[in-house]
């Protein structure tokens, strides 16, 4: 199991709250896991129902069984600080570029330069060790951004070339690249059964390969239940109204002579369910595109009653049963 | 068997969820404004994904088909949507669509940011000047996606719509970003940063220099260049300054630029359009744009509240179609069943056609599952010969077919039982947000079981922007 996973995916389809799932699933078993964000949106505090996270690695959960999830926004300014501090010996002069807003600039016309920072503080995380010689994390889970930037992110190298051909950055650069490009490292995408989240699941992985950056897993998250199955839409279309409206009957929903209670609702029941086989067809199609991708898929229930700390921790439930950990 | 307190339990609470479409505070009507002379701009705004370009299209084209001349500007359209209406070529000017109803005409287009932000450059630059900023490699990457140049040049497209003075009515459709707030706020965002105070000092130190008092920043800016050069790359670093130095003998400034067509979007004549889905995320958003709207006196048209379920069946409850489905799904009733059509049918309390909704029979789950099935249905009336006939031809014996049917019928229910369920928790969401602004007009577009990809899609869901139903049904 690689020690950095990185979640990506179409913008809205689940990437934060899979990304949290999974940090969930891999602290099983006294494990130790550390959540990463990286587009300063506080979506993992949201979630988890706490306070703004500062820049800091910060115990957020204990997983079943002992385990804990720590979590850390990375800030690229003050990461940009500390990396200027370390290799510039900046002192007082860090402070003034701060305040005169250079690392926001430095950081907005040099996109790249983020990225190597974000990426950087991750694979960081992922090498630290304790004194004893113990990494101190035992898998990093990165919050990544959405499938359409995931390649430019990651390839941070390609990035850099424009930015440092030599020096401390370069350096970096390359050992983020190390980290990245080696089996160390897994790019799951996350995607609903509609037909732009997977489309943009299958570019995704083109350019992901063709980068050389290691794919892991299709996690395809709110999934409907299947409440019909294929055997059951066919008899929908068959099916007389009147036998619906005796069972309908039976079940204590009233007359089934017409206009009767229960005769009155075969109907709309029919409608619902032609909507339904409608969806099922969609989504069918969808599995099938997924299933060509030749990667390992998983599937994640819609929640009906919403996204919570106990859903999530029923999410994480699910991966584990899956062997995502 | 008692029926009244078991009614009377069901009717109350479930009430409010069953109807398709819940009763809003203020219903919003589209077509006064859209038909009004002095509406000339209208924005749709909203988080990502929720339907903002098809609101805007779906809106133009009944402005439209209503008599006016109208252009919309849509940003990132679906592919199919964008080939129906025949915009699909990026050449950055509006087509006429074809294919509408009526006198007025449709004019559309879709934005193109980097030709936007060229034409710009071209307009206010001599050649040589604009040859030499289009080629500049900052001005490249910044043109071509930069956060928050797509709001910008939508707004500076609007401006130059505008400014044509060709179009009765202009319809803007919104980036998909986010947050609605985003498209306020990244132009003069950009705009900022590009006119900043850093940028200046970069392009202009030895200006500074020749003043007295600015010596110490001038050795600090240099430390500074020095350190950003090494970071950024001294050439990056370089295109910047050139970049802003041209531009500013040209261009006459970016904030003032985006500050001036902000305040096309307080002039009179404009109106937002919040667009959310019933969801708590897409609501909670479309409340902090409407706050915002307040805050800068810009004037909101209302809430379409877009992709809203409905049911046919909306009188039965989640709960009944549950218990129902139970019923159904119970091995011991459905024998009790098998092959004596005469007892598949329970009595219609109050009788047949003229029944209301309060009057459907209601008993409570556990009491049905807890009797036998003959005694509820007693005083049933035998189905017609035609109808048994046509159950017991089907194929398989009768008693699979009632099986399968039974099954299937549980499925029905269960379907239903989710839909109730979705419907209740929308019009939660949707109660919250009424609760936080009651002043706003909203209307409930239902959701369609597919896409919206043409002219007839786009009709109809105007039709129900209108006042919330649909005209032509
Ligand atoms: N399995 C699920 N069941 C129900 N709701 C879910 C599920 N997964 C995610 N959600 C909800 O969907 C919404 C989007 O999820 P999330 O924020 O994780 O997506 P994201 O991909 O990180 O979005 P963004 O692109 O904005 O960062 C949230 O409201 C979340 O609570
Ligand atoms: N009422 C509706 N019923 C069914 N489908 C709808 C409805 N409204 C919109 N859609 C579909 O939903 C999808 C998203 O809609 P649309 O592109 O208008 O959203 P948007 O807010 O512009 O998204 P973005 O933020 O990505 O620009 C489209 O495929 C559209 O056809
Ligand atoms: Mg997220
Ligand atoms: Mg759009």
């Amino acid at each position: 199991m690689s020690r950095l996973q990185v979640v990506s995916g179409k913008g809205g389809t689940g990437k934060t709250t899979v990304a949290a799932a999974l940090a969930l699933a891999l602290a099983t078993e006294g494990k130790r896991t550390l959540l990463v964000e990286v587009e300063g949106r506080q979506g993992i505090a949201q979630l988890f129902e706490t306070e703004a996270l500062p820049y800091e690695e910060r115990k957020i959960a204990v997983a079943p069984g002992g385990g804990e999830v720590y979590a850390l926004a990375i800030d690229p300014e003050l990461a940009l600080l500390d990396y200027l501090q370390m290799f510039y010996k900046l002192g007082g002069a860090g402070r003034a570029l701060k305040k005169l807003g250079a690392i926001d600039f430095a950081t907005t016309i040099a996109p790249g330069l983020r990225d190597v920072l974000l990426t950087g503080k991750a694979c960081e995380a992922v090498r630290r060790k304790d004194r004893s010689g113990r990494f101190a994390y035992d898998y990093v889970v990165m919050d990544a951004p959405p499938t359409g930037r995931i390649t430019r992110f990651l390839n941070v190298n390609d990035e850099v070339a424009g930015l440092a051909k030599i020096g401390p950055i370069h350096n970096q650069a390359q050992a983020v690249m190390r980290v990245l490009k080696s089996p160390e490292t897994a790019v799951h995408l996350v995607t609903l059964l509609e037909e732009m989240p997977v489309q943009e699941t299958a570019d995704g992985i083109a350019e992901l390969r063709a980068a050389r950056l290691p794919v892991g897993r299709v996690i395809v998250n709110m999934v409907r239940p299947e409440v019909l199955d294929a055997a059951d839409l066919e008899l929908v279309r068959t099916v007389e109204r009147s036998s619906v409206a005796q069972a309908l009957s039976a079940a204590g929903l009233g007359g089934a002579r017409r206009g009767g209670n229960a005769e009155k609702l075969v109907d709309p029941l029919l409608d619902q369910a032609a909507e339904y086989a409608e969806r099922y067809a969609l989504e069918q199609e969808q599995r099938t595109v997924l299933g060509e991708l030749d990667l390992p898929l998983h599937e994640l229930p819609l929640l009906a009653e919403g996204m919570d700390l106990a859903g999530l921790y029923e999410l994480a439930t699910e991966l584990r049963k899956q062997g995502l950990s | 068997m008692s029926a009244d307190p078991a009614e009377a339990q069901n009717a109350a609470p479930h009430q409010d969820a069953a109807r398709p479409r819940l009763s809003p505070a203020r219903v919003l009507d589209v077509d006064p404004l859209l038909d009004d002379p002095k509406t000339r701009i209208v924005v749709c705004c909203g988080a990502g994904g929720v339907g903002k370009t098809t609101t805007a299209a779906a809106l133009g084209l009944r402005a439209a088909e209503r008599g006016r001349k109208v252009v919309v500007l849509t940003i990132d359209p679906a592919k199919r949507l964008a080939q129906s209406m025949g915009i699909d070529s990026l050449d950055n000017v509006p087509r006429r669509v074809k294919g509408t109803e009526g006198d007025g005409e449709l004019h559309a287009m879709m934005l193109d940011m980097k030709r936007t932000f060229d034409e710009v450059v071209e307009a206010h630059a001599d050649r040589e000047r604009a040859a030499a900023i289009l080629a500049n490699p900052f001005y490249q990457s910044l043109s071509a996606g930069f956060a928050g140049t797509q709001e910008y040049m939508a707004m500076e497209k609007l401006g130059q719509l505008r400014a044509k003075d060709e179009w009765d009515l202009i319809v803007v459709d919104t980036p998909p970003s986010r947050s609605a707030l985003d498209f306020l706020d990244a132009p003069k965002r950009l705009g900022s940063f590009l006119d900043g105070r850093l940028i200046r000092l970069l392009t202009a130190p030895a200006k500074l220099g020749g003043r007295a008092g600015m010596a110490f920043l001038n050795v600090g800016m240099s430390m500074m260049t020095g350190t950003l050069g090494k970071l950024l790359g001294g050439q990056l670093l370089k295109d910047v300054q050139t970049f802003v130095a041209a531009m500013d003998t040209t261009f006459g400034g970016f904030r003032t630029r985006a500050d001036a067509t902000y305040k096309l979007l307080q002039a009179p004549g404009t109106a937002f359009l919040v667009v959310a889905a019933p969801e708590r995320d897409a609501l909670r958003e479309a409340a902090y744009f409407v706050e915002r709207l307040a805050a800068e006196d810009m004037p909101l048209m209302g809430l379409v509240l877009n992709r809203v379920h409905g049911s046919g069946a909306g009188r039965l409850s989640a709960e009944r179609a549950l218990a129902a489905a139970e019923n159904l799904e119970d091995p011991r009733i459905v024998d009790q069943g098998d092959g004596k059509a005469g007892l598949r049918n329970s009595p219609d309390t109050y009788g047949s056609s003229g029944t209301h909704a309060a009057e459907e029979p209601a008993r409570p789950a556990t009491e049905t599952a807890a009797q036998p099935t003959a005694e509820t249905t007693a005083e049933a009336e035998a189905p017609s010969a035609a109808e048994t006939a046509a159950t017991a031809s089907a194929e398989g014996s009768p008693a699979d077919t009632e099986r399968s049917v039974d099954r299937l019928t549980a499925g029905l229910l269960r379907l239903h039982a989710d839909r109730m369920q979705l419907l209740s928790r929308e019009q939660r969401t949707r109660g919250r947000f009424t609760a936080r602004h009651p002043e706003v007009a909203v209307v409930e577009v239902p959701a369609l079981p597919g896409d919206v990809h043409d002219l007839v899609g786009l009709r109809d869901i105007g039709d129900r922007l209108a006042a919330g139903r649909p005209e032509h049904t």
